[in-house]
């Protein structure tokens, strides 16, 4: 399916979150996740069925002031 | 001196005590190595941190977190580069996911040109994390009645700027902030944005501010680390002088050295 990572249309087999990450090779990196603007918890990433369209935010730790 | 300031007169958010009262931000520096030597330098014990979006190749942020941990820091992460409630409260739910901390500097921002704090949407925002379990430290302008609706929103911590961020012209109007500090004498605040120079750190910890943040004014420093240094002396300095209860000022000089048995006068 399509979905849009950070910005960028990619193409996933899905189904889930979870596998989807796997897929991009976020598998071992620490990483906070949201599906158009609501953020999705680790624990709930495996349940999280995605849909065409779907826009996804990953992101990690970054300097800040 | 710094011992005994560190050990006898700590700061406390929300139920934290820490002996520091300089807070550092984490962005901009030359390299992470002058990162590290300047947060040692300052004394800080907490950096502000933030997310951004990671390359499932590049995993530029993976390094990074790694630094801060070696640097044994507690991290307040923000929300910077938020413009609406939904974005702000989506990230910082996020952040308390990666940083495993319910600190949240919460920012929402009004106009992109002078950052100014979108104040209506900052205690909206606030309102809901608090009702989410998050400890709140909200990025605020001096606005007396702003102050006053975090605080009913449930923020134990308010941080007004001094200036704009980045801008380092120092606090912009020292009346507005002493009236805040009057108006909140038991809740914590901290200057926050706009310090460019130590001596505005100092002024600011003499109006009786619990602590100051700052970033740029380290950061783009020609020698960051040093420039870290100067920083945690003059808070320390003044958090001392406040405590220390200064002299008012006055128009007409009055002599210190006593008059009586001057010479040549009778």
């Amino acid at each position: 399916m399509k979905i849009i990572v950070n910005g960028e249309a990619r193409e996933v087999a899905g189904p889930d979150l979870a596998a989807a990450l796997d897929e991009l090779g976020y598998g071992d990196v620490v990483v906070a996740t949201a599906i158009n603007e609501a953020f999705v918890p680790v624990t709930a990433r495996p349940a999280h069925r995605l849909a065409d369209g779907d826009v996804v935010e990953v992101l990690a730790p970054m300097q800040g002031g | 001196m710094h011992d005994s300031l560190s050990s006898g007169d700590p700061v406390s958010f929300y139920g934290t005590e820490l002996g520091s009262r300089l807070l550092i931000g984490t962005a901009q520096y030359p390299s992470p190595a002058i990162l590290a030597e300047a947060v040692r330098a300052s004394g800080a014990e907490i950096v502000t941190v933030s997310l951004r979006r990671e390359s499932g190749r590049e995993r530029a942020g993976q390094d990074f977190w790694r630094l801060i941990r070696e640097l044994g820091v507690k991290v307040l992460p923000n929300t910077a580069g938020c413009h609406s409630v939904k974005e702000a409260v989506a990230t910082a739910e996020m952040a308390r996911e990666v940083f495993a901390t319910p600190w949240i500097k919460l920012e929402v921002i009004g106009d992109a040109d002078t950052l100014h704090p979108d104040v209506f949407a900052l205690v909206e925002a606030a309102r809901t994390l608090v009702a989410a379990g998050f400890q709140v430290f909200p990025y605020t302008t001096d606005d007396l009645s702003v102050a006053d609706r975090l605080v009913e929103a449930g923020c134990e911590v308010l941080m007004p700027w001094g200036a704009p961020i980045g801008t380092g012209r120092g606090l912009m109007n020292p009346y507005a902030l002493r009236s805040l500090r009057a108006r909140h004498p038991d809740i914590p605040l901290v200057v926050d944005a706009g310090i460019g120079l130590p001596s505005h750190a100092a002024a600011a910890m003499e109006l009786g501010y619990d602590a100051v943040l700052l970033n740029t004014a380290v950061a783009k420093a020609g020698d960051p680390a040093r420039m870290a240094g100067a920083f945690r002396h003059a808070v320390e300095a003044g958090r001392l002088a406040f405590l220390a209860d200064p002299i008012d000022a006055r128009d007409m000089a009055a002599p210190s050295t006593p008059v009586l048995g001057t010479a040549f006068r009778d």
